[in-house]
């Protein structure tokens, strides 16, 4: 019989997280029960990453160790997608340059949006889907979703060759249970009460959930090896695993210590630092929760031994950097907007027509490379940008987004205008070619040197609030040390 | 090489606004300061001005688009208007218009202006411009003094060098700026500065403090040139001529290709090779006896000197510190204040570094004037180091 499952996953925590204790000493004064909470550190996204750009940075670590032609269907998940009516996974799609028959769609409106198009595709036994997951939650100052939120992306790929984690069976069930909600009225979650939502709510759904599955499986739950319910109060996951006799070394970490819930991504977050450390044949209990439940059955294949994410989960929380600062947080998720001065004033319209027409270019850091004189160039033009060539259309696509590059000049400008000062930006060299005058992000002030490497990421580039449109480009990151 | 245009143009009259802070002023006004002076010394009547060129940077919070307000605030008999534009190398783009026109001998006297009226928008520093459709999307959302500023962390690591150290030589050109500014009645910054000043000031863009930078300011310029068999009969024996104009743009290299290093302006080395060809200079550091160039910011300068073949690569920062290019030193640099004091109305700069060499020249600099200069260099770069229009001229005195 041909296994279906996974084939690869990759994932993506941003560069910055805030200690909870720096969180509680500003608003502790508000909600003084939160103290409770006031221990590790969770990761926020920079103001220019969203729920596309996680995802992307995230599928990207994935396609690190796949090739992007086993993709055929592309799902984006988020509760917190930038675009309501524009395709986000046409947005991850062209960043990741797939092929332009890929079918992409976005899934949204629970916690389980990322974990239904897996559902599916367990049920239909369906090829080359690759799941990118990323979620930004907005968060209210004092609401406990600042403390127990985390951004982060994450992604999953299925297929039948080289299956690392075969998908068995799932199940799942509907209940208009609300624990929270967001519209977008309101931009950030009410959340009930904490034991409401597990005694009333994970506990008895759950529970036969869990039962049926593994009934018509025929398996039971001492033959879970890792449990993972991906829920923002760090000690449910344990609550419900007594409920369902699921024994306590198979609950999988919430991730809380070091990063945070990450909503959508959750889910494949958990299941990817699960799978970072998993052996062969571990049986796994993979289940989302958001008006209803998902639960779905994976066992790790020998292949699980030989495939080595590109960073892990672990690498990546450990080498978050931890902020202090408060205030450069909440701008981070536009819930401080102190006066960035004039040069925010700048108008950021976009020239759609040349943004269609450069979209390779520009979404997927498709530059030129000379034929005649071998030489990469950022944008491809008619004629070669090499003073000893200058050849007339003689330039063939070469993506830059992969190559690893040098910094070549930098300067911190505090003058710029920029929602995480200074601007830091200057001019990259690519190994085997090219050259970049280009903004960069993940160093902090004083940081960067000439010399260093860095890499491309894919990131909001301006934004337009006159006309509620952003645009995307790439910026050269600081290279992650793992 | 094609003939050139050494000497066959003659600067007759040239006029220049006190530049600053304009509150009181409209570009009217500082347009009519500059002409005024300049017709006077010319001894005509605008009437006798054949064609003219006038150049604007930020239209949008000065004149407005095309020729005509030039035309209207002079009251100019509907002669030829050519509204010129070309970064912070656009005063010169107006000069080297009015320059070719009579060289061409399409004209017999010909009008450049250049005006700027930078202190109506509300900022400090430079407004934000879009930089076209297409680079939009991709270009870093710069500012000058950032953009320039990579120049000093490439020269740095290009030479080997402690950044405390070249920040040093970078305070001596801005310390140099401020002794020469002090002493001209039309500068907009007129105070001495100390190097601990400079060199403690607020940061802006590393690693350039507020003092590396220069004066944006209001301000206009204005020179009225003609062919010498004209120039003969209206001033005399003794005129300033044009030795040389040469422009070059950048092509892309310094964007896309990995052979720039970013240490230094490739443009300013191919037009000054050019310049000093045409006006016939085999030895710069010999016949020029003063320069004029784009001091935007401290490390601009610095890499000029170097760019103009006055100092060789790598010694830049011991020839300023060694005061080579001093008020008394072998070539003096900026014996105006340049960008640094004078001030920076964009469209002005380059007539307005064309009107002090013109000074120094005929012996009319007062305080400042210089024994005996032969040979002045005006230099603009106008954008940033990545994407430039460089220009170089070079004035004399007739032969």
């Amino acid at each position: 019989m041909v296994q279906f499952g996974l084939t690869a996953y990759g994932s993506y925590l941003p560069f910055q997280s805030i200690s909870r204790q720096a969180i509680f000493d500003q608003i502790g004064w508000v909600q003084g029960g939160l103290k409770a909470y006031a221990r590790g550190k969770r990761s926020y996204a920079d103001w220019d990453e969203d729920a596309v750009t996680l995802a992307v940075a995230a599928a990207r670590q994935l396609l690190n160790t796949t090739d992007a032609a086993q993709v055929q269907n592309l799902s984006f998940a988020s509760t917190t997608a930038p675009f309501l009516d524009r395709s986000n996974a046409g947005i991850v799609a062209a960043a990741l340059d797939l092929a332009d028959h890929t079918n992409c769609h976005d899934s949204s409106g629970s916690q389980r949006a990322a974990l239904a198009p897996l559902v599916a595709a367990c049920h239909n036994q369906g090829d080359g889907l690759l799941i990118a997951a990323g979620e930004k939650k907005p968060v209210k100052p004092a609401n406990v979703m600042e403390m127990l939120a985390g951004d982060a992306g994450a992604a999953v790929l299925t297929g039948s060759e080289n299956v690392i984690a075969e998908l068995i069976a799932a199940q799942s069930v509907r209940s208009d249970f609300v624990d929270h909600y967001r519209t977008a009225e309101s931009g950030t979650d009410y959340v009930l009460e904490e034991r409401w939502v597990r005694e009333e709510g994970l506990a008895k759904i759950a529970a036969p959930l869990i039962a049926s599955l593994l009934a018509d499986n025929n398996m039971s739950v001492e033959d879970i090896d890792h449990f993972i319910l991906p829920v923002a109060y760090p000690s449910h996951a344990r609550a419900i695993a007594r409920t369902c006799g699921i024994k306590e070394d198979a609950v999988a970490d919430a991730l809380f210590t070091d990063c945070g819930f990450s909503g959508v991504a959750h889910p494949l977050l958990m299941l990817n630092d699960c799978l970072d450390r998993a052996v062969p044949n571990s049986l796994i209990l993979l289940t989302g929760f958001g008006q209803g439940m998902d639960a779905i059955l994976l066992k790790t294949t020998e292949h699980i031994s030989s495939y080595k994410a590109s960073i892990s989960v672990q690498d990546f929380m450990t080498n978050l950097r931890v902020e202090d600062n408060y205030p450069r947080f909440l701008a981070s998720n536009g819930q401080f907007h102190p006066d960035w001065g004039m040069r925010a004033e700048r108008d950021n319209r976009t020239a759609q027509t040349v943004a269609f027409d450069k979209s390779r270019d520009i979404y997927g850091l498709v530059g030129g490379f000379c034929a005649s004189c071998q030489t990469p160039q950022f944008p491809k033009a008619r004629r070669c940008v090499n003073p000893e060539c200058n050849a007339l259309d003689t330039q063939q696509d070469y993506r830059f987004a992969d190559i690893p590059a040098t910094v070549k000049s930098f300067t911190e400008d505090w003058m710029a205008f920029n929602r995480n000062p200074p601007l830091i930006y200057g001019n990259i060299s690519f190994e085997g070619g090219g050259n970049m005058f280009i903004e960069m992000t993940g160093f902090a002030p004083g940081g960067i040197a000439i010399g260093d490497n860095v890499e491309m990421d894919f990131r909001i580039k301006d934004i337009d609030d006159k006309r509620g449109f952003h645009r995307y480009f790439w910026k050269a990151a600081a290279q992650r040390k793992m | 090489m094609a003939e050139g245009i050494k000497d066959k143009v003659a600067i007759i009259g040239m006029g220049c606004s006190k530049f600053g802070e304009r509150w009181d002023a409209r570009p009217e006004d500082l347009i009519t300061e500059a002409f005024e002076e300049a017709l006077t010394d010319a001894k005509i009547e605008k009437e006798n001005i054949d064609a003219a060129w006038f150049g604007v940077f930020y239209d949008e919070q000065n004149v407005g688009k095309s020729a005509y307000p030039l035309s209207q605030y002079l009251r100019l008999p509907n002669i030829p208007v050519t509204r010129v534009e070309n970064l912070c190398a656009t005063g010169t783009e107006s000069l080297r218009g009015a320059v070719y026109a009579v060289a061409a001998g399409a004209c017999d006297i010909a009008l450049a202006v250049g005006c700027e009226k930078l202190k109506d928008t509300g900022f400090a520093g430079l407004p934000e411009r879009t930089k076209g459709t297409f680079e939009d999307l991709y270009q870093p959302g710069f500012t000058p003094p950032g953009a320039f500023a990579q120049l000093g962390a490439a020269y740095a690591h290009k030479f080997g060098l402690d950044m405390a150290d070249l920040k040093k030589a970078m305070a001596h050109v801005s310390w140099k700026s401020h002794e020469n500014g002090f002493l001209n009645p039309k500068a907009h910054l007129r105070k001495k500065l100390t190097i601990e000043q400079i060199l403690n000031a607020p940061p802006v863009a590393y690693p350039l403090g507020v003092f590396d930078c220069c004066g944006v300011s209001d301000g206009a310029s204005c020179a009225i040139v003609a062919r010498p068999e004209i120039a003969k009969n209206l001033v005399g024996e003794n005129f300033v001529t044009v030795k040389s104009m040469q422009l070059s743009p950048s092509n892309g290299v310094e964007m896309g290709h990995q052979s720039w290093d970013g240490a230094g302006t490739i443009t300013t080395r191919k037009a000054s090779e050019r310049a000093y060809a045409e006006a016939e200079i085999s030895d710069p550091r010999a016949d020029i006896s003063l320069t004029e160039v784009h001091d935007c910011f401290s490390i601009t300068e610095l890499v000029l000197m170097e760019d103009l073949w006055l100092s060789d690569d790598g010694m830049a920062p011991k020839d300023i510190l060694d005061g080579r290019f001093d008020a008394d030193g072998d070539i003096p640099c900026q014996i105006d204040g340049g960008l640094k004091c004078f001030g920076h109305p964009v469209g002005a700069s380059g007539l307005r570094m064309t009107y002090e060499i013109y000074l120094q020249l005929l012996g009319r600099a007062n305080d400042r004037q210089l024994k005996d200069p032969k040979f002045g260099l005006a230099h603009n770069l106008g954008g940033i180091p990545n994407r430039n229009v460089a220009a170089v001229s070079i004035f004399g005195m007739n032969e």
